[in-house]
């Protein structure tokens, strides 16, 4: 019995791995949409778009022949911008308009970087570029993969903890807490909501582009729709999280991350472990998983794993 | 010298007139009370002058500057403060938490003033690790006004702060008000508790559907037959 385990656990482990290591990826971009709820109490539907356009921006930027010491804070800090002048165009100027009227900005902002970014790049598939020592392979156990999917888990555990510092213990953080629960107030307080909520965007966006860094050295191609799914899944780990929370946006995209990988996997998985006799193509359903996931969440529990159980904000 | 100037003050709520050309002076060193029955606009015109209600027309001077039309962070910047209705601690933050952010804007140090409202409320020493959110009415009345101290105010102006009380909690209260107004601080208070707030004030505006009606000080406004059956009930024209 013993020797049938060990093949079945080195079958599961390189999906395991790359499930981590996406976990992470979702978990950069499940922040920003979390974070922004907290305080706008608005699902920012163009965050997977800022996302795709942090991959773009990468694309372009190597390609003029920056340096990649250069051209990654470069593209980090234009990242920073573009979620920070989105917030001032399409969302400041609706603070006192119902809630529905931002969230459909926030869909004419998604559409809008998408056929931006498909004017300027024609709709083709462009190469991502390869960052060196993170796009090489290494083997662990049983899975050779790139050292990107390594590394990504431990580089989101760090901008997280980093994030819940800056959150916990600096001024600006301790504005962001007051601002997320009481608007008037904070106002009240001296506290200068529009810079508070210009930071959150900036921090948002940052993680985002972080997030498509590591992921588009793994994919290797942007195309302008390439937010949209990462973003999706995003948001689903942040919806099963509860919406909100950051520790639950982070712990639901690694949730989401690892059981994707393994539903990929779990043909070969349970093949090898002789369960069965042939493929089944289970492959197929792990978007399916994902989303129906989601209901699950909001049926059983809307608030999610971590919610906050008060009521909406008047 | 009036610390505070309010020159025919109009406010709308979607074509609805909540103030309908409301002027009044706060003298410094004064407590001056607003009463007046629900809906009157109490709160509202003290929303305006914090700069949380866009006015209508109007001018609203303080310390000598106009300050209507200002954000709300400037005006608080001068050292014109309000303890808002209802409270609204942050729940989340912890007491000490709530009471830094009242210091928000101050890049000084802080301790002395932590110690003063501590000594001011006790229990909010002995709590000040627990989340806001935790605390008691009374408790967090007391982390509301301690807040608003932090601020260094001049002028300080409190919304309803017996609101929902209990009699002995709002006793202490109002022992606090007029500990504030001997340290200084020029204080406008908004109650319907008339009876407690005339008791205390040098003087008293009464409101009525968004206009002004009687004035006078606190004393006379008391023992006034009209006020009496109006806002003071007769129970309480002992």
């Amino acid at each position: 019995m013993k020797g049938c385990v060990y093949p079945v656990w080195n079958t599961i482990f390189p999906y395991l791995l790359s499930g981590i290591s996406v976990g992470g990826q979702y978990a950069l971009i499940a922040i920003g949409y979390t974070m922004v709820y907290g305080i706008l109490r608005l699902i920012n539907f163009a965050h997977g778009d800022v996302f795709m356009v942090a991959g773009i921006l990468m694309v372009y930027i190597s390609a003029s022949g920056l340096p990649l010491f250069l051209s990654i804070p470069l593209v980090l800090l234009v990242t920073s911008l573009i979620g920070y002048l989105i917030e001032r165009i399409a969302y400041k100027p609706l603070r006192q308009a119902p809630r529905m009227s931002v969230m459909i900005s926030a869909i004419g902002v998604s559409y809008t970087l998408q056929n931006l970014v498909l004017y300027i790049t024609g709709g083709l598939n462009q190469l991502y570029p390869t960052i060196p020592w993170i796009s090489s392979s290494i083997t662990i156990g049983s899975a050779t993969t790139k050292i990107v999917t390594v590394i990504t888990p431990f580089l989101t555990i760090a901008l997280v903890v980093g994030l819940v510092l800056l959150i916990n213990n600096t001024k600006i953080g301790m504005a962001m807490r007051a601002v997320s629960k009481d608007f008037e107030t904070s106002q009240l307080m001296g506290i200068n909501i529009n810079r508070v909520i210009s930071v959150t965007f900036v921090i948002g966006s940052f993680l985002a582009g972080v997030g498509s860094l590591l992921y588009f050295s793994n994919y290797t191609t942007v195309i302008q729709t390439s937010g949209a799914m990462p973003g999706l899944k995003a948001f689903v780990a942040a919806v099963f999280g509860g919406i909100g929370s950051i520790p639950g946006a982070v712990i639901g995209a690694f949730i989401i991350g690892i059981a994707e990988n393994i539903i990929k996997g779990l043909d070969i998985i349970l093949f090898k472990a002789g369960l069965i006799a042939k493929p089944l193509g289970l492959a197929t359903f792990s978007d399916a998983f994902t989303f129906a996931l989601l209901i699950i969440i909001l049926v059983v529990k809307p608030t999610g794993l971590f919610g906050e159980k008060t009521t909406d904000k008047v | 010298m009036s610390l505070l100037k309010v020159m025919n003050l109009k406010v709308s709520y979607g074509g609805i007139e909540a103030l309908k050309g409301v002027s009044f002076e706060v003298e410094k060193g004064q407590i001056v009370t607003l009463i007046g029955a629900n809906g009157a606009g109490k709160s509202t015109t003290l929303r305006a002058i914090s700069g949380l209600v866009p006015i209508k027309s109007g001018t609203i001077t303080y310390d000598g500057n106009v300050i209507s039309g200002q954000q709300p962070q400037q005006i608080v910047s001068e050292g014109l403060c309000m303890v808002p209705e209802g409270r609204r601690v942050f729940p989340n933050l912890t007491v000490y938490e709530n009471l830094r952010i009242g210091a928000y804007l101050r890049k000084d140090d802080i301790t002395a003033d932590v110690e003063h409202v501590y000594q001011l409320f006790p229990r909010l020493k002995e709590r000040s690790w627990q989340l806001a959110g935790t605390l008691s009415g009374g408790e967090q009345q007391m982390l509301a006004v301690g807040r608003a101290l932090m601020m260094r105010p001049k002028l300080l102006m409190m919304d309803e702060p017996s609101l929902g009380l209990a009699p002995l909690i709002i006793r202490n209260i109002f022992e606090i008000i007029q500990t504030l107004h001997e340290e200084g601080i020029t204080i406008l208070l908004v109650e319907q508790n008339a009876n407690a707030a005339l008791k205390i004030a040098d003087y008293a505006f009464v409101l009525e559907t968004g206009s002004l009606g009687m004035q006078g000080s606190g004393h006379d406004l008391l023992n006034d037959p009209g006020i009496k059956a109006a806002y003071l009930g007769k129970s309480s024209s002992k």
